[in-house]
């Protein structure tokens, strides 16, 4: 009996019954991707990796860790001196969090600058902000676990935030603790997210992204569709198959990435207090609150947002709102033109603006607050919000270029 | 412009951090040498000599200690361990929580991962700034840490320092005392270079215990960063070869 894919033995019997070749050629081996693939473009096989990174170190974290109040604290510096190679596994976890985030933000950081976001990839956009919101309950909730005094207090202030919500906020804030204070509760139902209920959810957007990607194809650095432009054969004359080509290149990148990784892990795995803060060396102590509580880095930007406003419904209010408001992104960015490459000077002017306010935004977050930093945070908090209430508006003043037919050479 | 911006950026933002900074003692740098085994031993001989009675190392075994810092079992027996604790056992302490927390208003931390937590040169700059202070309850204050619940117990061996102010106007022009310095007035039994060198050795051994894998993970690291980088061009040129017909 033959099968569509033409395979025979052991490999056509599987074929007959299970869509091993066909995936494998259709994500792979004939999936044509544009053949002018940037270094921007190495964000995406990297985030996978961490992905997979965070996965297994996290699995064998699991055998040594113990979800309780008593004996988190203990159970994590045992991993760190009694377990064989625990040190490593746990570096390589509290590392890849944060490279988690780095790797992401500079993966959506390139779907801003080439207009990824645009028709017809608004789904894999979608998919990829619910990824964002997935990784960062994921990473608010494994913070609690070494169950140290930021990881204590950091989750005391957060889920504090539902409180705000009028009416049902504190008995929400109770339902999500299970206690009137983080506790012994608390850091079990938080084990329980972080090590099943949110990798499934983040498992099932990835695959919901690639899927969606794989449907409608990559964009390119020169925002132009290579399947307009097919060749004989009915295949883009600007795509190549991903594999091998661009499983060698990212081959490329994942070891460079390694190499950065590596240093960390072995030479700064503190990163200078950012990647495990200092006071999170003490244990948790509910009668001790630390002098200055700042959530770790990647969550700084949303923090500093937060304080902006002066008032606590406000304040979660924007910070939500600056999640929420990238799912509509592709429907506020209205210029047909999707690269940077191509678009005007307002555009970049804007982009700049929003970029440059993220980043200080980050930076007054890991800080305490004063006044003149609470009003380079309520600026920035515009800038933020600024760029997508104008963006609708920016076709009427940018002057874009013409987009060429085909990817260029650069 | 993009660059300009930053620039910019980048320019105020010192600025900001200097705006709310607290005022506290400056920090000492301890000169501390994690690789000097003979640093490490003298530290763990002064931690079980005179910190051990109340705070423990309740990570650290003995002979995980005894092993890294180049001592065999049998010295860490017959030297270091004072409780009858076992030589693979942790380096707890006998003092009771609750008796401790009555005589110093609070139980003395476990010193496992202080040096993670609070940083070498603050611990050394601790150490160094006990000061006579005759309205605090144990008659020293210090200047790293204010209002410090622990005693000076290391009086015999640095003896007895008195803070030196300095007057000066602060930014409203009011008259404001710093501590500048100290002046020994009762001389221990070591002298003023000797106790430095000790406490060094002392905050070297804590440094040890926060991390003990740290000298053999960077000397790993550096295997690891060799054999990347070989892989680096093992697969850059496997890139080329494969990326020769893409045009």
């Amino acid at each position: 009996m033959a099968n569509t894919q033409g395979t025979t033995g052991l490999l056509g019997w599987i074929d007959e019954r299970f869509p091993l070749t066909k995936s494998i050629r259709e994500h792979l081996t004939e999936y044509y991707a544009p053949k002018n693939f940037n270094v921007w473009y190495f964000f995406g096989s990297l985030a996978l990796l961490v992905l997979v990174n965070q996965i297994l170190t996290g699995i064998w974290l699991t055998m040594s860790y113990k979800p309780s109040a008593a004996d988190a604290f203990a159970s994590v510096e045992y991993i760190m001196r009694d377990v064989d190679w625990g040190w490593l596994i746990r570096y390589m976890h509290s590392t890849g969090a944060s490279a988690f985030f780095i790797v992401v933000y500079l993966h959506m950081f390139r779907a801003l600058i080439y207009g990824s976001y645009k028709k017809p990839r608004e789904l894999i956009w979608i998919f990829g902000v619910l990824v964002f919101l997935a990784l960062m309950a994921e990473a608010f909730m494994g913070y609690l676990l070494p169950w140290g005094q930021m990881s204590y207090w950091g989750a005391q202030v957060i889920i504090s935030l539902f409180s705000a919500i009028p009416g049902i906020g504190p008995d929400l804030s109770l339902w999500i603790r299970g206690d009137y204070v983080v506790s012994d509760a608390t850091l079990n139902r938080f084990f329980s997210l972080h090590v099943i209920a949110v990798p499934l959810v983040l498992l099932g957007l990835v695959v919901a992204h690639i899927l969606a990607l794989h449907e409608v194809g990559s964009n390119n650095p020169d925002g132009v569709e290579i399947k307009k432009v097919k060749g004989e054969d009915g295949k883009p004359l600007d795509g190549i198959p991903f594999h091998p080509y661009y499983t060698v290149k990212d081959l490329v990148g994942v070891v460079v990435f390694l190499i950065f990784f590596s240093l960390v892990i072995f030479f700064m795995p503190e990163m200078g207090g950012y990647f495990l803060e200092h006071p999170n060396f003490d244990p948790a102590d509910p009668l001790k609150t630390p002098p200055h509580i700042a959530p770790v880095w990647y969550f700084t930007p949303f923090y500093a947002m937060l304080r902006a406003v002066p008032d606590k419904l406000g304040g979660v209010i924007t910070m939500i709102g600056a999640i929420v408001i990238l799912f509509f992104l592709p429907w506020l960015d209205r210029s047909p033109v999707k690269s940077i490459r191509y678009r005007g000077f307002t555009f970049k002017l804007i982009l700049t603006a929003f970029t440059v306010s993220f980043l200080i935004l980050g930076y007054l977050g890991a800080l305490p607050p004063s006044p003149a930093r609470t009003t380079l945070a309520q600026t920035c908090t515009m800038i933020y919000f600024a760029f997508f209430l104008v963006l609708p508006f920016l076709p009427a003043f940018e002057k874009t270029k013409p987009v060429p037919e085909r990817v260029t050479e650069q | 412009m993009k660059k300009i911006i930053l620039a910019l950026a980048v320019l105020a933002l010192p600025a900001l951090s200097v705006a709310s900074g607290g005022e506290g003692y400056h920090l000492l740098t301890a000169p501390i040498d994690s690789h000097s085994k003979a640093s490490l031993q003298r530290g763990a001989k002064l931690f079980v000599n005179y910190c051990m009675g109340c705070h423990s190392l309740e990570h650290q075994r003995y002979n995980r200690m005894a092993r890294d810092i180049g001592l065999t079992d049998e010295q860490v027996k017959e030297n270091l361990i004072f409780t009858g604790a076992k030589v693979g056992d942790t380096m707890k302490n006998a003092m009771r929580k609750s008796e401790a927390k009555g005589w110093f208003g609070v139980v003395p931390p476990d010193l496992t991962l202080i040096a993670r937590a609070r940083g070498v040169d603050y611990l050394y700059t601790y150490l160094l700034t006990f000061y006579e202070d005759p309205s605090r309850p144990f008659g020293v204050n210090n200047a790293a840490f204010p209002n410090a619940g622990m005693p000076h117990v290391l009086w015999e061996l640095q003896g007895m320092q008195k803070p030196v102010y300095e007057m000066h106007k602060n930014a409203e022009g009011h008259e404001v005392e710093t501590l500048t310095g100290f002046e020994l007035v009762k001389s221990g039994s070591m002298s003023p270079p000797q106790f430095k060198e000790s406490m060094a050795d002392l905050v070297n051994f804590l440094s040890y215990v926060g991390e003990p894998i740290k000298l053999e993970r960077q000397r790993i690291g550096v295997w690891v960063i060799l054999f990347l980088a070989l892989a680096f061009v093992v697969f850059y040129l496997l890139k080329k070869e494969y990326w020769k017909d893409v045009h």
